[in-house]
């Protein structure tokens, strides 16, 4: 047949009208660009500081959260008793401005600073930070209580648990409240500065019944208070979360106590993808991103953003499991695997800028750091030996490691597998890699079921304590090490976090330290990796935190 | 016309319920669970004790199955683990991101692939027709990753001229109406608001549209070579029938029935182009909240939810689809 002739004219009105579209989303798009400045133009002194975190917060209400997302904004609108100098991990004066601790170690006296209001403009005094050490040790319910993380480890327990730390709080006069313990704690005082620990106001959390929980089939909900009332005492009020589009808003607290917020407004938008997170930095459309790749901190920095460094704060870990495989109870044989691993190559091939070889658990700024341990420098030879001295020739052991994850301390697990799984190859050692999603199976199986011989994992410091580092790995038998038998090692870390008096503190954590890796060796220390924030030139004054606890009313923007 | 829908909402929830057990279970075997997730790594044992029971975790499986269907038979899905919302409203905040997406990416492939498909048979053997299958060959077999990150680093970064992710620009301050913001842009007269969704959907539209538009003009091109061979085309043609009354009333009009069932089924596709799409550009629909449910600590409640979601809408649609062809071609009969 022939074929009919040109196009129907509908069709030309098809191509047509998808033109005009075309024009009307172009003309769209200018109108966008016109709106982009909109905001600064009217507040050319504080303007707004949109900043990119990698994930959606949980709630607001400190207690009920573990996570740096939901500690972001919570700590800009909280403050808590004792904080941490900007930059270090060294303790100073929060809402306390000076604190006093008995020779028991179990009575810590808290001086108030005077004229401090939440936000709903009731005072912050002595009774309401007792309100709120009373609110967490009384808690009720599993569902709320399996949220307190970090009060379950802290304070041991709650009301009529015999592990719990806490005794009573007693507002003494209007400033000056008196926290007693049940015990002496090692934790603090630096558990104090934890952002868990924020002061919140207890007529708020009345108001919005704070403490209510609710469970619903598989999961929990949180209060009022929690969700769009959170109030606190810090540089920045709550101004709304918009889960649609993934923005945390906060405005300027007009009435902080300290020095006050120099912009008007911080916008923490979630984007948890790290190549997008670039991407809007480099289109202008955020100011600052936190956690870029690893791989693009160079090239952004040559583009000519600021990249800011933490101060390393945390460790990975090679864990070695004595329970599976019986060789490796032998100290010879876990010494040949460190002996086997070159750890200044894997830091300068894949650490991220500023990582630096661990020789132990801990990072040098901690109390209790060991500039004298053993430190295994590369060697093959000596793996070798030291495996024909234990008869391990021919060792095979599974080493799982975790997929579907970054963690600061460990942004590439798959990449870090590979280059320690070569080394112990070439020292004769053979290793099957067992890959499991970090959600999906690998902390189970690694801290619960112990399936591994080997493992990689880590630890980002709360704060600045030995016992939070080394106590949280080997002070207590842990599935994750298998090394039930290894009691020397549990009561000498019990000893030294049980030491009140500082200096002694340190004696006995530095030599913890030197018999962890001279002759306890449960688990090979890898390296510190400082996680980093990139922020565009015009940002000024946003100083990194070892602990990622930056507070964001020192930042101010320039044009 | 009743006695078919009808009888297909029962197949629907018998479907559904078949669905929904499988899922149950299929999510429970899987290794890893919510409580690792919930606790991160600080968690003691018996915080970590605290929460099995409170999540009821140490009950047998099949008390927690039967807890959940009651649940689901009473329209209670329960909370998302992960926020502790109800997961009604996490997903009626993710679904309208996603339909806005998917009704955008399925206006560019059915307005450009039918009229392309249309001219490329109408041209056969000709240079549009051959363009037109070397590059729709290229569009069904670009994976849409690559192809959504190609398109971003190009029109975002080289040039900076799309805003790379998100629906709307960071600390616009439009009035959520629907959800769906272009049109709450309209609704409220917030036209700028309106422009701005609109901006930010092009990219993601574009990327999710040309699988979907490739196909059209692949199927539309070869039912409209069918039918042009047809003998009442020929009848038509040789008793001096318009041009166009021939093209419109025979060879279109024909030519329609596999397009609609391709249009129907890539429909549904489109949800599992929306995961990467999402992905891609930060889009924050159900295409991320899958992605997020899984990867983010098994939220087995929002999971369940979607996947009912995602069948309903795939069966629905369907059945849009078969009620279409009688209307297209008066000789089927539903039945």
């Amino acid at each position: 047949m022939r074929a009919p002739g040109r196009p129907a004219f509908r069709f030309r009105a098809v191509i047509a009208a998808g033109v005009v579209a075309a024009m009307t989303i172009g003309a769209a798009g200018c109108a966008e660009s016109d709106r982009g400045t909109g905001d600064d133009e009217g507040n050319a002194a504080g303007g707004t500081f949109v900043f990119a975190g990698a994930g959606d917060p949980k709630n607001f209400d400190p207690i009920f959260n573990d996570d740096g997302e939901s500690f972001r904004p919570i700590r800009q609108m909280y403050d808590t008793l004792v904080t941490h100098k900007p930059g270090t991990a060294e303790l100073e004066g929060g809402l306390a401005e000076s604190w006093t601790n008995d020779p028991t170690g179990k009575v810590w006296t808290f001086k108030l600073r005077q004229g401090v209001k939440f936000h709903d403009g009731t005072a912050l005094d002595a009774a309401a930070v007792c309100a709120n050490f009373d609110r967490w040790y009384n808690m009720k319910g599993e569902a709320a209580q399996s949220q307190m993380i970090y009060y379950a480890d802290v304070f041991g327990g709650f009301a009529g648990s015999p592990d719990a730390v806490y005794d009573n709080c007693k507002a003494q006069d209007a400033s000056t409240a008196v926290l007693t313990l049940k015990k002496y704690k090692g934790a603090f005082p630096g558990a104090f500065a934890l952002t868990a620990f924020s002061i919140a106001s207890p007529a708020a959390m009345k108001q919005y019944d704070a403490d209510t929980v609710t469970q619903n089939g598989d999961s929990f909900s949180y209060s009022a208070f929690a969700n769009e009332h959170p109030t606190g005492t810090g540089p920045f009020t709550f101004g709304g979360w918009n889960k649609a589009t993934g923005e945390i808003t906060l405005a300027k607290n007009p009435d902080y106590w300290d020095e006050k917020a120099k912009v008007d407004k911080v916008i923490i938008k979630v984007i948890k993808d790290e190549n997008t997170r670039k991407q809007e930095l480099r289109a202008g459309t955020v100011q600052a991103i936190d956690f870029p790749a690893p791989a693009d901190r160079k090239a952004l920095a040559d583009e000519g953003y600021a990249v800011l460094e933490r101060p390393a704060f945390n460790i990975l870990y090679l864990g070695i499991n004595q329970k599976n495989n019986p060789k490796l109870k032998d100290l010879r044989v876990r010494q040949a695997i460190a002996y086997a691993l070159n750890r200044p190559q894997l830091v300068q091939t894949k650490g991220p800028g500023g990582s630096v070889v661990a020789d132990q658990f801990l990072p040098e700024t901690v109390l209790g750091y060991a500039p004298d341990v053993q430190k295994y420098e590369y060697s093959v030879d000596k793996a070798k030996q030291l495996l024909s001295e234990a008869g391990a020739t021919g060792l095979t052991l599974n080493f799982y490691y975790p997929t579907e994850v970054s963690r600061p301390y460990m942004p590439n697990p798959q990449e870090i597998f590979t280059v320690l799984a070569n080394d112990l190859q070439a020292a004769g050692i053979k290793v099957t890699g067992v890959p499991r999603p970090w959600n999906g199976g690998f902390k189970d199986d690694v801290q619960q079921f112990g399936k591994q011989d080997l493992h990689i994992l880590g630890w980002t410091g709360d704060y600045n304590d030995p016992g939070n580092f080394v106590g949280t790995f080997f002070g207590r038998p842990k599935v994750e090490f298998g090394a039930d038998a290894m009691t020397e090692m549990f009561d000498a870390i019990g000893k030294a976090d049980a030491t009140v008096e500082p200096e002694a503190k340190r004696t006995a954590f530095e030599q913890v330290n030197r018999d962890l890796a001279a002759k306890w060796l449960p688990a090979v220390p890898i390296w510190h990796a400082p996680p980093a924030i990139v922020t565009t030139k015009n940002v000024q004054g946003l100083v990194p935190s070892p602990l990622t606890a930056e507070e964001f009313d020192t930042v101010s923007l320039t044009k | 016309m009743v006695r078919v829908v009808s009888r297909r909402l029962v197949q629907l929830g018998v479907t559904l319920i078949a669905l929904m057990t499988l899922v149950f279970f299929w999510l429970r075997s899987l290794p890893g669970g919510p409580v690792d997730a919930l606790l991160g790594e600080r968690a003691t044992p018996q915080t970590r004790e605290l929460l099995i029971q409170a999540l009821g975790y140490d009950q047998p499986i099949w008390v927690q199955y039967g807890r959940f269907l009651k649940n689901v038979v009473t329209g209670n899905f329960g909370n998302s683990i992960r926020t502790g919302e109800p997961v009604t409203d996490v997903i009626s905040r993710a679904f309208p991101a996603t339909v806005e997406l998917a009704v955008a990416a399925i206006i560019i492939a059915v307005g450009l692939g039918i009229p392309l498909g249309y001219l490329a048979a109408r041209h056969r053997g000709r240079l549009l027709d051959n363009a037109t299958i070397i590059v729709t060959l290229i569009g069904i077999s670009i994976p849409i990753f690559f192809l959504g990150y190609l398109l971003k680093d190009w029109l975002t970064q080289d040039i900076h001229f799309f805003p790379p992710s998100g629906r709307i620009s960071t600390g616009t301050d439009n009035t959520d109406v629907t959800g769906f913001f272009v049109l709450d842009g309209l609704l409220t007269r917030e036209f700028d608001a309106s422009a701005d969704a609109l901006w930010h959907l092009v990219l993601p539209a574009v990327t999710l549209a040309t699988i979907p538009l490739a196909i059209i003009v692949r199927i539309t091109r070869a039912s409209v070579l069918d039918v042009l061979d047809e003998d009442y085309v020929r009848t038509a043609d040789a008793k001096g029938l318009r041009d166009a009354t021939i093209r419109k009333r025979h060879v279109l009009r024909n030519a329609m029935l596999p397009v609609v069932t391709t249009v129907g089924l890539q429909t549904g596709a489109l949800l599992a182009g929306a995961v990467l799409t999402e992905k891609v550009y930060n889009w924050g629909g159900l295409g991320t909240l899958i992605t997020d449910s899984i990867s983010g600590g098994r939220d087995y409640p929002v999971l369940q939810a979607l996947i009912l979601l995602a069948a309903v809408v795939f069966i629905v649609v369907n059945l849009l689809v078969d009620l279409s062809y009688a209307v297209i071609d008066p000789r089927v009969r539903v039945q």
